[in-house]
């Protein structure tokens, strides 16, 4: 039997074809194939976040899910959405912040929060404890993080709209 | 870990998934949103020759008005149960269960019949089924056929689906005028899997309950209805004296296996706790 898939796939707006091993998946792929290592690797079982990355306009553990599973579609990594300047405003948070330490969950963390702010701009702290309830941070704690969130709630939404969303009301 | 090598198909239609199913039989793993297998493939607790994704076949998502009942595609994500209105307005106990499935970014991806036909105790979906009666809508090489919730689900992981068959859809049915349902689970961290849950159906005449469905999860190797508890119900108006009448009932009725988040005794406790939690507020005390 193949074990391999031919794929195409959009990556932070590139089109891109690659023969995958089928079990590789798809923050591998992002990571090893493609080169884009801002997607972390943590648990590899869906626990920690760290993979996160959007899919067709919604976040997706990107280990729990297959490169093949991607075929067609378009994805967004925290490199994309870095360079559109779609979350400038929450990573100057974060710094702000220190939201951070060893940034391990970030990215992880960013993606996560720019759907929050496009599904619900005026979440509430508990609400966003809730939203990153599956991202883990081992290092600065989740105060920092909703505080950084909390400073940049409101003006999210609208920025959204530029990099790969399918579109809130879809 | 990564997962060991699989072949994978992309079955474009039914009858592709039952002439894959029929070749590949126990060595072939259906992909549905994946959030439960590819967990299991990455651990290497599941080893399938190939892996069937359904993903692109036509006419499995979707959630549809049927008259008494929703139907809900087997591939509808939970994300798309979540902010569905038909869903809150005839089914509110699912609607409720939603936000309790994991995380957002699994809920975008994980579908609603794969929680049921994965058939894990501790999940929410499978209980709600039960407590609604929904019905199961199963597809196979020979024809399609109906379960009934309770008749579907036999044991751990474990289904009344049939060799080569499919879930396609799960229909439930609309909650009836004077009807009320509640959902509640105590987890340690919001989006784990439940200490315990409870799923309850019931029909009110004024302040009485006049009948009345407990359905639990993770309380055993399948959603554990409480019938001889929720009896105790059927004539009476909801107090203090009650509620202790139905802890020391599900204390009686209830078996719940030790594990390392709670032993059997504390579930125990926690069921008449959830019972109480949910059902005050429903009678309006």
């Amino acid at each position: 039997m193949d074990k391999n898939v031919d794929i195409s796939l959009t990556v932070n707006g590139e089109k891109i074809t690659k023969r995958v091993e089928a079990r590789t998946n798809l923050v591998d792929f992002l990571r090893y194939e493609i080169g884009l290592t801002g997607s972390h690797v943590g648990c590899e079982h869906g626990v920690c976040g760290a993979c996160t990355i959007r899919v067709d306009g919604r976040i997706v553990r990107g280990c729990l899910m297959a490169a093949a599973q991607a075929d067609g579609a378009d994805v967004w990594t925290i490199e994309g959405v870095t360079e559109t300047g779609e979350i400038r405003a929450l990573q100057d948070a974060f710094v702000e912040r220190n939201a951070l330490q060893c940034g391990f969950c970030t990215p992880g963390m960013l993606l996560t929060i720019a759907e929050l702010m496009e599904r619900k701009p005026d979440a509430s702290r508990d609400e966003i404890r809730e939203y990153i309830s599956g991202n883990y941070c081992r290092c600065t704690g989740y105060q920092a993080i909703v505080d950084a969130v909390e400073m940049t709630r409101g003006t999210m939404g609208k920025m959204g709209a530029s990099a790969g969303r399918k579109g809130a009301s879809a | 870990m990564k997962p060991a090598p699989f072949g994978y198909a992309r079955a474009a239609t039914l009858d592709d998934v039952f002439s894959l199913l029929a070749e590949h039989g126990d060595d072939a793993k259906i992909l549905a949103g994946g959030q439960s297998l590819m967990a299991t493939l990455n651990m290497r607790l599941s080893e399938p020759e190939i892996l069937i994704d359904i993903n692109r076949i036509d006419g499995l998502a979707g959630i549809e008005d049927t008259g008494d009942t929703i139907r809900i595609g087997a591939m509808t994500r939970h994300v798309d149960v979540e902010e569905s209105d038909l869903v809150a307005t005839h089914a509110p106990m699912i609607a409720a269960a939603m936000e309790h499935i994991a995380h957002p970014a699994i809920r975008n991806l994980g579908t609603f019949g794969g929680s049921i036909a994965f058939a894990d105790p501790a999940a929410e979906l499978p209980a709600c089924a039960v407590a609604l009666e929904a019905t199961m809508h199963v597809a196979g090489k020979d024809g399609t056929r109906d379960i009934t919730a309770t008749d579907f689900f036999k044991g751990l992981y474990e289904t009344a689906l049939g060799e080569g068959e499919i879930l396609t859809a799960v229909s439930v049915p609309k909650i009836a005028a004077g009807w009320k349902s509640g959902f509640m689970e105590l987890a340690r961290r919001h989006g784990d899997y439940a200490i315990i849950g409870l799923c309850a159906h019931l029909q009110f005449d004024g302040a009485k309950f006049s009948d009345t469905r407990l359905v639990f999860f993770n309380a055993g190797d399948r959603p554990v209805s409480a019938p001889q508890t929720a009896a105790l119900l059927n004539g009476q108006s909801w107090s203090d004296a009650l509620s202790e009448k139905l802890s020391a009932s599900l204390k009686e009725e209830l078996d719940p296996p030790d594990d390392l988040n709670a032993d059997g005794p504390m579930r125990k406790h926690l069921a008449g706790v959830l019972v109480k939690r949910t059902l005050a507020p429903l009678a309006g005390a």
